[in-house]
């Protein structure tokens, strides 16, 4: 079977790009090892952030972001996305400057945050804390479903008339004289162009396409309560350098309190599973419960992770191949990649149909690698 | 931090036995169990003050229960006995309890897990109507607290428990308005062969119906529930019987079960191998006969591990620690293995007649109306499962939850979990095995986020 494209990996990110490059006109076939959507991105908190991230990835960021708002009229199906608001909450006053910092640097790439401290804060959110000294509020960000948001685009793409192929798992990626071909478990595929976004095995196929990158697969450990009346649209995370403080949590409009953040635990690309250590669940409780007090009367119901890919320097490869024209990834989005989805997924499209892009993406080309090592900053979290 | 013990859980009739075999040996065993008092769900104890005696609440089963419990008592001093803690997880080698607020992480050299079983439970509509509880919740009602469900209450589904339970109402001087079993009596007549394994069990069961239809109660078998109904509360229990005429059964109450599943999480979180149980319809660890699950050092005894009974935990239980023992370096001699393997042996040929006799009803699911409730907690139709598996192409069990959320909440499907493989096999037009199980995590029950390791932990 030959296209245009050929997406290898159905995660958001190659959903999307599928999705996007069939309202660009190109032919796809997108290529899933087991289903739609089910490591990274199942695992995924759902936040919807912008604030925090590396400055250069804004503009990419805001692209998505826009493009979230519009996710029902584009796809015709609705992932629950609410821009209900983010906030990022700190509890030293060191750490004032900083959020300060940060709220002047992304005001020129289109990001206003709003900075409110202690009583005013208390005035405004008084669920939160009342140890809290200052937080961020982005008061258009917000969250949207991880379990459904790549089915929903792989839908979509079908519908549009990509061939979405699940079960079968790439064993092969040849360049030939015109086309590449893509050896799976279901059958062979050609096309001109290829698109790597196969998450944490991004790496292992890189690797064979003779650009490695410093990958290592990891595995978030996510949370959710009980349900309780919902009361707290926006969505919150803890501003910190102490890995374990850094919790995070989301109220679904159900009412349950979806939770992550903390220590990250081992995943691995053979078994496909990564582990939850239900000891970070105990360690994120005494966060979570600081954070949001009223959540001390509820109870975890249910926790669970997926394998992440994360990269050396903490933000994705993302781009055109340095070495094979007509080569193409998006993969390893270090944790930080739900968000990004539908802009990346209309960015790699761009690129792929047109060979430009409207939002910069060089600071994620897989060449960094290649060159000197240098590390450029990676994104704050919360 | 204590240097790790051998770790049993549950205290009902295999883990007690467990407990005690290890002590015999020398051993100072930890012994956790989720209720406050020892004795398990069959042998259930009242809570201090009650002074029912053992053989109201345990009627030809007290002499059992007596012996249990003073067996348990004397044991007590002897173990590290953690009543009222609830196993949430396991990990890195070490259980994870929570008592109240305070969360203990104990390392294990080998673990004896003695978990149990629960109600099966196949919905129908009206099945979350107040006044309707599982043949379990209806007996622990009754032996834990003196009460009755109801002031006419209707038994329905299938299983020993069926008629034991309703047979315990009468005795106690409650109103059993029928007695409605989903198996047809040909079915027991074709078991009849593997039930005479245990002559005595099948004796006292059929003293159970007998003595149901010397009070005059109701009892039709190969029934068809349709629904129970009422507003706001149970009013009436509909069914078609044999013969295909709707028969409507007046109640304010529903005791309903189909046989016992076995509570299995733990040893998902133990990582031990599971294999489709053809006769129990369910999905359960594997063991070799002396209950040595896939896993080293981690062990299965009771209903947790194959439903066969009371009087198998024992045995099992002891076993089960028997081997624990042997694999840890201690001497057991071969006789007391051969001796429980082959008291074992009609128990399990009994349990496969019981299954027979009285088989799960999966098939009901495929009739259930769309607007039938399958999942309680998230409150997910038969209807909305038939449509995720339709428009999603949902496979298996932990995809169609994923999408569509059934089995999410609480109780983490281990209410629904079984009806709902049902729902999708037969949305699927599969066999049950096909759509595999729900993938367990810690908490396998509610964890307060309040709960907290002690200042000595960690």
């Amino acid at each position: 079977m030959k296209a245009d494209v050929i997406i290898v990996g159905g995660g958001l990110m190659g959903s999307a790009t599928a999705f996007f490059l069939r309202r660009r006109g190109l032919s796809v076939i997108l290529l899933e090892r087991d289903l739609v959507g089910q490591a990274a991105t199942v695992a995924s908190f759902g936040n919807i952030r912008r604030q925090g991230r590396f400055l250069p990835q804004l503009p990419l960021a805001n692209l998505s972001r826009d493009l979230w708002g519009r996710v029902p009229e584009l796809i015709g199906e609705d992932v629950e996305f609410l821009a209900s608001g983010h906030l990022r909450v700190c509890f030293r006053d060191a750490e004032i400057g900083r959020m300060e910092q940060y709220a002047r640097d992304c005001a020129p790439y289109g990001l206003k945050l709003e900075l409110i401290s202690r009583n005013a804060l208390r005035d405004r959110f008084p669920y939160l804390s009342p140890e809290a000294v200052m937080a961020s509020y982005s008061p258009l960000d917000g969250h949207a479903n991880p379990r459904l948001a790549a089915p929903a685009f792989a839908r979509a793409a079908r519908r549009e008339g990509a061939v979405v192929v699940e079960h079968a798992e790439v064993v092969g990626i040849a360049r030939g004289a015109e086309d590449f071909v893509v050896e799976t478990r279901a059958g062979t595929f050609r096309a001109p162009m290829v698109q790597v976004s196969a998450g944490a095995w991004g790496q292992r196929l890189s690797a064979a396409l003779g650009e490695d990158v410093p990958l290592t697969p990891a595995g978030p450990q996510m949370g959710v309560t009980e349900p309780a009346p919902y009361r707290i649209p926006e969505v919150m995370g803890i501003h910190t350098d102490v890995t374990e403080e850094g919790v995070y949590l989301r109220q679904v409009q159900r009412g349950n309190i979806v939770f992550g953040g903390g220590r990250r635990d081992a995943a691995s690309l053979d078994t496909k599973r990564a582990t939850l250590n239900p000891l970070n669940t105990m360690a994120q409780m005494p966060h979570l419960r600081r954070l949001l007090p009223a959540m001390a009367q509820l109870r975890v119901i249910r926790t669970w992770s997926g394998v992440e890919g994360y990269l050396r320097d903490d933000i994705p490869v993302m781009g055109p191949s340095g070495v094979t024209p007509g080569l193409f990834y998006a993969f390893g989005f270090c944790g930080h990649g739900f968000q990004l989805g539908p802009g990346v997924g209309a960015t790699m499209a761009e690129l792929i149909a047109t060979g430009r892009t409207s939002v910069p993406i060089e600071p994620f080309h897989i060449g960094r690698f290649a060159a000197a090592s240098s590390t450029p900053p990676g994104p704050q979290r919360g | 931090m204590a240097s790790p013990a051998v770790i049993v859980i549950g205290a009902g009739p295999a883990g007690i036995r467990a407990a005690a075999r290890l002590v015999e040996a020398g051993l100072r065993p930890v012994l956790i169990d989720e209720n406050e008092r020892s004795g398990g769900q069959i042998y259930r104890r009242q809570p201090a003050g009650f002074t029912r005696p053992a053989s109201a609440l345990y009627g030809s089963e007290a002499a059992k229960a007596v012996a249990l419990h003073a067996a348990a008592d004397a044991l007590a001093p002897r173990l590290d006995y953690r009543p009222g803690t609830l196993v949430w997880g396991i990990a890195d080698g070490a259980v994870l309890t929570q008592r109240g607020d305070r969360l203990e992480r104990l390392p294990y050299a080998a673990l004896i897990l003695c978990s149990g079983a629960t109600d099966r439970i196949m919905p129908l509509p009206g099945w979350t109507l107040p006044g309707v509880y599982s043949l379990g919740a209806a007996q622990i009602a009754l032996k834990a607290q003196a009460c009755a469900i109801g002031s006419r209450v209707v038994f329905m589904g299938t299983g020993p428990l069926l008629y034991l339970v309703a047979w315990q109402y009468v005795k106690a001087g409650a109103t059993v308005a029928a007695v409605l079993d989903t198996s047809p009596s040909r079915r027991r007549v074709l078991a009849a062969a593997a039930l005479a394994a245990r002559p005595a069990v099948l004796a006292q069961g059929l003293r159970y119906l007998a003595g149901l239809r010397r009070a005059g109660i109701p009892v039709l078998t190969g029934v068809t529930p349709l629904r129970i109904e009422g507003h706001g509360r149970v009013a009436g229990v509909v069914v078609s019987d044999r013969a295909g005429r709707e028969r409507r059964v007046e109640a304010d109450a529903v005791g309903l079960g189909y046989g016992l599943r076995s509570e299995t999480q733990l040893a998902d979180l133990a990582k031990a191998r599971f294999g489709f149980d053809a006769v129990a319809r369910q999905w359960l660890p594997e063991t070799d006969a002396d209950g040595r699950s896939s896993v080293p050092l981690v062990y299965l005894a009771g209903d947790g591990a194959v439903v066969r009974g009371a009087d198998a935990a024992e045995l099992a239980g002891r076993l089960a620690a028997c081997a624990a023992l042997r694999d840890l370096g201690h001497a057991v001699p071969e006789e007391e293995f051969s001796r429980l393997r082959a008291a074992l042996r009609p128990m399990s040929r009994f349990r496969q007649g019981l299954e027979n006799g009285f088989p799960w009803p999966g098939h009901l699911a495929a009739m259930l109306p769309n607007e039938t409730i399958i999942c309680r907690c998230e409150a997910i139709t038969a209807g909305a499962i038939r449509r995720t598996v339709a428009e999603t192409g949902a496979p298996e069990m932990n995809r169609a939850k994923s999408l569509g959320r059934v089995g999410m909440g609480r109780c983490q499907g281990r209410i629904c979990g079984l009806a709902a493989a049902e729902v999708i096999a037969a949305a699927r037009g599969v066999p049950v095995e096909e759509v595999g199980q729900l993938r367990g995590a810690a908490p396998i029950k509610p964890l307060p986020l309040t709960a907290e390791l002690g200042p000595d932990e960690g």
